[in-house]
């Protein structure tokens, strides 16, 4: 119980007690009045502000979900491009190494054939050139050895075998003997 | 005299029995609250125009509730912002309550016309119910008639005047009155019972409804107030009938905070269901 409610029973002790269902017309008045006033300036003042405020923030939440879902739809559109690109890349580095590797095979295969050819043009000049100074160095020996055997068979003979075409022959014949012995002497 | 009294002390005196010295212990009668408690004497009274205007302790209530409510939505919505600030927020809070819970749950998109008068009678009733629990007021301002009966009178004139003119002036109560696919004997008896309903049944109870709630309510916490300062007493069993009433009281207040938000929405919600009704005939 508080003090108001002693206050009020002290009040309204000596008063009659009127029906609580009979309205107050003052109350009525006021009441109605206050409630009037409430509504009008609210309505004039607060809520049209608030109002747009609700509608704007209403607004840019959903502008900015459909922003978001654009934005959303781009990042996989790019993805998947991206995605494509990267297999295309793929598909052509694949290539490329396969051409590179059967370029390669083809280089080296050359390099190989030439190699070869050069090196059997080598070795076939050095024979062409070996037997070239065999026969020069053969020519040379057989005459040197010819008046070698042509000097010591004057000394021994004591004559003079001026007849060149005599000598020659001789000499001839002595170096088919030699070459013959040689041919024996190798096989 | 109460049994109590004969067994715990002599019988006392009218002098001693006023309604505050009224105590279990001295043999007093329980001073048991009476629809007095809600009358005000006026503590002053001024003429307008003939009729007089009584300041009584419901209309000081009335007027501080008002200012309170004007104050509160004009620092809340002055000047809104996208982001709210703490005191917005709140009052963004109360407007999408009732425009979303109330005025668009029951009329619909084309009822957000209708949600500053609904934001503004909503607070209006909870604000005049919260007095009720609130320390030195202390009193429902809508526990007094004549409040819900000016409110219940302006929603009558809203609702006859958004019908006729939705609906035409004598479309409106036909409507209504002649709900279509029941034998015709049915409407003899139907008719002037929905005319009735409809017209003059449903703001009375929309009034009393509300009146009804909030009068009990503050009766049975001033009962409880009065049992616990009647009890207490030098007696093991007065201090603990009086514990027990306090505590009664204690709870009443909080079941009280749940029944007047609940009359401020019930209120509003039947408001939105009188105009939804007037926007669009449905039955």
């Amino acid at each position: 119980m508080t003090v108001s409610h002693m206050l009020a029973f002290a009040a309204v002790a000596a008063e009659e007690t009127k029906s609580p269902l009979l309205p107050n017309v003052s109350e009525l008045i006021l009441g109605t009045g206050a409630f009037f006033l409430i509504f009008f300036v609210l309505a004039k003042f607060a809520f049209p502000n608030i109002k747009k405020t609700l509608d704007e923030r209403a607004d840019k939440i959903e502008g900015g979900l459909a922003r978001a879902a654009a934005a959303q739809e781009q990042a996989s559109k790019t993805l998947a491009d991206y995605q494509e690109q990267l297999a295309e890349a793929r598909t052509e580095a694949a290539g490329i190494r396969a051409s590179a590797q059967s370029e390669r095979q083809a280089i080296v295969e050359e390099a190989r054939t030439e190699a070869v050819t050069a090196a059997a043009a080598v070795t076939s000049r050095a024979q062409e050139q070996i037997a070239a100074e065999r026969d020069t160095v053969a020519t040379s020996l057989k005459r040197e050895i010819g008046e070698l055997a042509l000097d010591l068979a004057g000394k021994i003979v004591g004559e003079t075998l001026s007849d060149d075409a005599k000598a020659r022959a001789t000499i001839d014949r002595f170096l088919a003997d030699l070459e013959k012995q040689a041919g024996q002497v190798r096989s | 005299m109460s049994a109590f009294g004969v067994l715990l002390s002599a019988p006392a005196d009218s002098e001693t029995c006023t309604e505050i010295g009224s105590h279990l212990g001295n043999g007093c009668q329980f001073p048991a609250p009476t629809a007095a408690i809600f009358d005000w004497a006026p503590l002053a009274t001024y003429h307008l125009f003939g009729v007089p205007i009584e300041v009584t302790k419901p209309a000081i209530l009335l007027a501080i509730g008002t200012v309170l409510i004007l104050a509160f939505f004009f620092v809340a919505f002055r000047k809104p912002a996208l982001v709210p600030s703490r005191t917005q927020s709140l009052g963004e809070l109360g407007y999408t309550f009732v425009r979303d819970q109330i005025s668009r749950e029951v009329i619909g998109k084309d009822g957000d016309k209708y949600v500053p008068f609904l934001v503004s009678l909503f607070f209006f009733v909870w604000v005049m119910n919260l007095f009720s629990i609130i320390p030195g007021a202390q009193f429902p301002v809508t526990s007094r008639f004549a409040f819900p009966v000016g409110l219940a009178l302006v929603i009558w004139v809203l609702y006859m005047f958004l019908g006729m003119k939705k609906q035409g002036p004598i479309k409106f109560f036909t409507n209504f009155m002649f709900p279509p696919g029941l034998p015709k004997p049915i409407y003899v008896i139907l008719a002037p019972i929905e005319l009735l309903s409809n017209v003059i049944v449903r703001p009375f109870t929309l009034a009393v409804r509300l009146f009804a709630n909030m009068f009990a309510g503050h009766l049975l916490i001033t009962i409880f107030s009065v049992g616990a300062w009647y009890l207490a007493g030098p007696q093991v069993l007065g201090w603990i009938g009086a514990t027990g009433s306090f505590a009664m009281t204690v709870a009443l207040s909080g079941f009280e905070m749940f029944i007047q938000f609940l009359q401020a929405f019930i209120f509003t919600l039947l408001t939105a269901v009188y105009i939804g009704g007037s926007l669009h005939a449905e039955h």
